[in-house]
């Protein structure tokens, strides 16, 4: 392998594993303050490609008003499904497991509900179609390195949505309430945060980064079918377990660890390409025997 | 004190039970049509997905979502043991079926114990580390096994034939064997449950510290739960690989894991009787779903069949009875000889109470 080649792929392992950090973070959000895994998370991300296609489209939208028509709606998505499956679920004390299975139940919904509306073929997400413009697909130069402009723009709108979020978390009054709600529910409901509103908003937030992620996904895949968000989807949650479930920073790291291991492993080892969908999976396994609570989680005791 | 039956009633209660199933069973295969006898056999097939994993889920309490992954394997394994040497020469287009397994071919009976075997080693082998995690995390590890079994059999096309799959599988499963398996399989489950050892299993899905504190293994308890959940699994997929005579990797998603997983809840976690009857409703009740489907026309009302639409209604009732019916039909309670007595003699005291008035 050349350097340049070694450059070319590192480029796209980035791309790659910065997408996966901006579902793993809205995954570990979820988990952080609910305790549950939103096993919905990939659909989501699904569902906010179909609205940006059909944006563009069908309602002719430019392709930059879509993105944010697609970020509302899935937004919107987001807080309906938390306050129509999961908010009865807390209310009535449910245990876990129940939150779990219909976790899978909406993730099944959403899946089924996607070919029923949308069709079970798939959508071509490509810029001929107006979807985005076609000057990103053009490449850059630099020396022997030839990497496509939507890299770069992919790893910019990330960073972007990154310090938003960050900025959101902590810097402002609701990501305050946010990080109270996750160390301790009832203590925060005592000091006077409205919990549901504070969950819900944690909803919302993790939905829209999932939309961000999808559109930038479907720029570097533009393929849409309804099962599109699930592998991606599994593959950012066992970002977030790697990286230490509950902690942003765990989950962009888990996120880039992913990213770049699926791309180099495939790139060193072509033998290997076959077996992509695994390397997850295989890296999952080895970190959680190593270090049970991810790379940067905290120790959590058995109760007793 | 109650009033219950004796052991021999129940004995005998039992024996005529299984006769009556046998004989309903030997009219089905007379008189039933082709389509009625193979949903009876996906039933018979579905009870054995699902009691096994309610053993594993809902008595033991280990949350799995890799099932498929085991029914996966016993359906390769059953398949490439069964089939001829002439048709796998025939199938095996791309790389040919390495040797000895492209001259091997045996009968249908040991191909499903050695698929169940299979199955249970894979099991032995994956439990020992993932049942180190807890709660989520072991349930989105085992996800990951399941989903790693898909991609290797994507891969291997020396073994499995890779994306092609393998087809013309010889159609072996009938009302006999698929019924005939998942009796023993109801049976051998149930009887495990009622031992201590059983006893021992649910203490462990209450409290895994508790138990460990009275003395219980906890750990080597539920490898074995595992890996008798996996031999079932893998008999299952056999039978189930002999009755559809074809598959490819795109056969075992996880969306397979999620079905069985509906069956369970439906019937009510952490009963065996639960999970028999909740795999009936769903294999049946998928087929009257069928319908929403079709094209209907009422008088002038013309609406095209909708394809999904009957997974959409599926997915709602499983959230439908997360939230308002978490327990499922049965709960943790069983269908019991001495229960339906109980009731019986409840329904009859409250006739008689009414004469009187």
């Amino acid at each position: 392998m050349t350097i340049q080649m070694f450059f070319q792929h590192l480029a796209n392992a980035i791309s790659l594993g910065s997408i996966y950090a901006l579902i793993a973070i809205g995954y570990t959000m979820v988990y952080g303050i609910l305790n549950l895994i939103n096993f919905a998370h990939g659909d989501i991300f699904t569902f906010s490609m179909y609205f940006a296609f059909y944006a563009v489209t069908l309602f002719l939208f430019p392709w930059w008003a879509a993105f944010i028509f697609a970020i509302v709606l899935t937004t919107l998505l987001g807080a309906t499904i938390e306050r129509v499956a999961y908010r009865p679920l807390r209310k009535a004390n449910a245990p876990k497991i129940s939150g779990l299975i219909t976790a899978i139940g909406v993730s099944f919904f959403l899946q089924n509900f996607a070919i029923v509306v949308f069709g079970g073929r798939a959508k071509s997400f490509n810029p001929q179609l107006g979807v985005y413009p076609t000057q990103f697909a053009q490449v850059l130069t630099f020396g022997d390195v030839r990497i496509p402009l939507l890299t770069f723009i992919i790893i910019g709108a990330s960073i972007l949505a990154l310090l938003v979020l960050v900025w959101i978390v902590y810097r402002t009054k609701a990501g305050m309430a946010m990080r109270a709600v996750s160390k301790d529910v009832t203590a925060a409901k005592l000091m006077g945060i409205n919990t549901d509103r504070t969950i819900s908003q944690t909803f919302m937030l993790g939905s829209a980064l999932a939309a961000v992620g999808g559109i930038l996904w479907a720029m570097k895949y533009p393929q849409i079918y309804p099962y599109t968000g699930m592998i991606p989807g599994l593959k950012a949650f066992i970002a977030a377990v790697v990286g230490g479930i509950g902690s942003i920073p765990g989950a962009m790291l888990g996120g880039f660890i992913l990213g770049v291991a699926e791309i180099m492993i495939v790139a060193f080892l072509p033998a290997l390409a076959g077996y992509r969908d695994a390397i997850a999976y295989i890296i999952l396994i080895i970190i959680l025997l190593v270090k049970p609570n991810g790379l940067l989680g905290v120790e959590i005791g058995e109760k007793v | 004190m109650e009033k219950t039956l004796s052991f021999k009633t129940k004995f005998f209660l039992t024996i005529f039970f299984i006769l009556a199933i046998f004989l309903l069973l030997l009219t089905a295969n007379n008189k039933a049509s082709d389509y009625l006898i193979l949903i009876l056999n996906l039933m018979a097939i579905n009870i054995i997905f699902a009691v096994s994993l309610t053993f594993i889920n809902g008595i033991t309490g280990i949350f799995s979502l890799g099932h498929v992954g085991f029914i996966a394997i016993g359906a390769y394994v059953s398949s490439i043991l069964t089939l001829s040497p002439a048709q796998k020469e025939i199938s095996f287009l791309i790389k040919p079926l390495i040797y000895p397994l492209n001259v091997i071919q045996i009968p249908f009976l040991p191909a499903i114990i050695i698929a169940g075997l299979v199955a249970a080693a894979f099991g032995y082998l994956v439990a020992a580390p993932s049942l180190r995690l807890i709660g989520d995390y072991l349930a989105i590890a085992t996800l990951g096994l399941g989903e790693v079994v898909r991609v290797i059999a994507n891969n291997t096309w020396s073994i499995t034939n890779g994306a092609l799959g393998l087809k013309s599988i010889p159609q072996y499963s009938n009302l006999w064997w698929t019924w005939g398996f998942a009796l023993i399989t109801v049976v051998f489950i149930s009887s495990l449950v009622k031992s201590s050892y059983g006893r021992a299993l649910k203490a462990i899905r209450e409290d895994p510290v508790a138990a460990k504190s009275m003395g219980i293994n906890v750990f080597s308890h539920q490898v074995v739960t595992f890996v008798i959940g996996s031999f079932f699994a893998g008999v299952g997929g056999a039978l189930w690989a002999h009755l559809i005579t074809t598959i490819d990797p795109k056969s075992f998603m996880f969306q397979k894991t999620f079905e069985i997983l509906i069956m369970v809840v439906i019937g009510g976690l952490g009963s065996i009787s639960g999970a028999i009857i909740g795999a009936s409703l769903y294999t049946v009740g998928l087929e009257f779903l069928r319908v929403l489907e079709e094209p209907i026309s009422i008088g002038p009302i013309y609406i095209p069949g909708i394809p999904g639409m009957r997974m959409v209604v599926l997915s709602l009732i499983l959230i439908i009875i997360m939230l308002f019916w978490r327990r499922g039909i049965m709960g943790r309670n069983e269908i019991t000889w001495d229960g339906i007595y109980k009731l019986i003699t409840k329904l009859k005291n409250k006739s008689s109470m009414r004469e009187d008035e």
